[in-house]
């Protein structure tokens, strides 16, 4: 990484500046590569046309009524649900792999490992008879990792990320509440340092108070760890506090997509204006 | 010294579809530079697009026709019609912007809202720290309140937020609207004081203020924004 400073200019601050975090040639080159992916259930119920790049450390909101197609998209563009048609592109460090054209054990390898995906229903993510500290441990022993000290080292460490009384670690999800269990859905798919999160409407089902909390600590980790996420979300207020940049969708395309402020704050697509002037402020 | 941002016919209309069909001209032909050092104060009636114009040099409207262009680091770029990664990056290198209300996060306390345009150009922990304890204690924020998010602060404290963490970082260009419109004097005259401090480091300002003191008391040139359509002038 090549120092420099940022601001070339006479004041005090510049002196101070360290450098900022690698914006170099990694970070320039997208991750990922969705070229026209079409999956569709019946006319305009599921996904078309869609197409975009995805670069590391950005979040993409996906927003939208109900039965736009969201989920559907998730699931094509996440590996659980082959396209009709269209491309589905990964970067694995110098590689391109197609994600449809790889073979299962491929895909599955990419998503127990780079990848995480985490669910609106934490029962759907978790594993709800195994305590929180094998929930956790999961993805390292799939990974190799066999060390049992180790393990629950990784595991304390996990739970404190995650905010969650490291006392309860030998707990089961059973035993949490709907808040504790969506934070240790969370570990578990980032312990494997994930590099691309896939998240369908993570703070749904909770109220608000506990959404703030998970919204904060998704915020941070998003940061922390140079995450590349894509959130599906209903809620606009969400996707003003994670979302970089935002793609809405209805009727299974994509009607408009732009920075995330510009879109809640001067929307173009006449759908999309009405979605935004049907809630109270974002 | 060359310009930092050129705007050359820059026009926005707002289409709106909600309710009903509305078709709003607010900016016309606008064309004007800013130079580093110098603060550009939009003026004019309440409704004429300063607001507006602010959103649009930052990336946070769309502009309908013309040219933006802003010289950074690595050159010259078109903000008109760039890609949102492109925004950010001049966001976070180059274009400071301030609301008139500050955007509150859950959870975030004060110190950190100000700390994080900092944090965020790689300063170091401790470094962002004194330097944003300084801004609150200059901007006379009760040291109770630093630890606590400003959700539950006064509209004024808000607005001194807003202002320290604006002012943390140097920024090339840094946009005001209406900075000091919640504040009494005593505050007022410590934000004035920030401001001239920006331009006598290397900052151009685009400002708007409502407050004629403030205005005269910062302002190198105006632009002029009439109503009626009439053209914008710079004078
Ligand atoms: N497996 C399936 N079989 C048949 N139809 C499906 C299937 N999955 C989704 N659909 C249909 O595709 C459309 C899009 O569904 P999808 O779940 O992607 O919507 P969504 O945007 O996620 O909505 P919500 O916000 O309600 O979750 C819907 O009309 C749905 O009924
Ligand atoms: N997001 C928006 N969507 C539609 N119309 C808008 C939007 N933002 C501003 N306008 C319209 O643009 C015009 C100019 O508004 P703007 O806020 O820029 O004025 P201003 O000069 O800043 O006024 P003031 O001095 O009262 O703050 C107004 O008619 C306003 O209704
Ligand atoms: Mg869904
Ligand atoms: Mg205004």
């Amino acid at each position: 990484m090549n120092v420099r400073l940022r601001d070339a200019q006479p004041g005090a601050a510049s002196q101070l500046e360290v450098p900022a975090r690698a914006l170099s040639g990694e970070k320039a080159r997208p991750l990922l590569q969705v070229d026209d992916v079409c999956r569709l259930f019946g006319p305009e119920q599921g996904c078309q046309e869609v197409s975009f790049t995805l670069y590391p450390g950005e979040v993409l909101g996906l927003v939208g009524e109900s039965g736009s197609g969201k989920s559907t998209l998730l699931s094509t563009l996440s590996g659980r649900l082959p396209p009709d048609r269209g491309r589905v592109r990964y970067r694995d460090g110098a590689d391109w792999l197609d994600l449809y054209a790889a073979g299962e054990g491929r895909r599955r390898a990419l998503l127990r490992t780079q990848w995480g995906f985490v669910e609106q229903n934490p029962r759907d993510g978790l594993r709800m008879s195994v305590s929180a500290g094998a929930n956790i441990g999961e993805r390292l022993m799939a990974q190799g990792a066999r060390h049992y000290g180790r393990l629950r080292q990784c595991a304390l460490e996990w739970l404190r990320h995650v905010e969650i009384d490291a006392a309860r670690i030998d707990d089961t999800p059973e035993t949490f509440s709907g808040g504790m269990r969506q934070r240790l859905q969370i570990a578990r798919n980032l312990v494997s340092g994930p590099r691309l999160v896939f998240m369908d409407e993570p703070t749904g089902g909770l109220d608000v108070s506990v959404q703030a909390r998970i919204l904060d600590l998704l915020r941070n980790l998003v940061r922390e760890f140079d995450l590349s996420v894509i959130l599906v979300t209903h809620d606009l207020a969400v996707a003003r506090l994670l979302a970089d940049r935002l793609m809405v969708m209805r009727r299974s395309r994509i009607v408009e997509s732009g920075l995330t402020d510009q879109i809640l704050d001067d929307p173009q697509h006449p759908y999309t204006q009405l979605l935004v002037s049907s809630i109270l402020q974002v | 010294m060359d310009a930092i941002l050129k705007v050359s016919g820059l026009a926005k209309t707002f289409v709106l579809r909600q309710p009903r069909d509305t078709v709003i001209e607010v900016l016309r032909d606008i064309s004007f530079a800013v130079f580093p050092g110098e603060c550009l104060v939009l003026s004019g009636p309440s409704g004429t697009g300063k607001s507006t114009l602010l959103r649009i040099l930052y990336g946070n409207y769309l502009a309908s026709g013309g040219s933006i262009r802003l010289r950074q680091e690595t050159g010259w770029i078109e903000l008109a019609g760039a890609d949102p990664r492109c925004v950010l990056a001049a966001r976070r290198h180059t274009l400071g912007y301030v609301s008139q209300f500050l955007r509150v996060i859950p959870r975030v306390t004060a110190l950190d809202v100000i700390m994080e345009p900092a944090l965020l150009r790689g300063y170091a922990k401790e470094v962002a720290q004194a330097k944003a304890e300084a801004l609150l204690v200059r901007l006379d924020i009760p040291e109770k309140l630093w630890s606590l998010a400003p959700g539950t602060f006064s509209g004024g404290e808000q607005q001194r937020i807003n202002i320290a963490r604006s002012f943390m970082v140097f920024w090339p260009v840094l946009l005001l609207d209406e900075p000091t419109a919640s504040l009494d004097g005593k505050n007022r005259q410590i934000v004035l004081e920030l401001i001239e401090e920006a331009k006598a480091a290397g900052s151009a300002i685009v400002g708007i203020f409502h407050d004629a003191h403030a205005r005269d008391a910062v302002a190198s040139r105006l632009l002029y924004m009439k109503d009626e359509k009439e053209r914008a002038h710079v004078t």
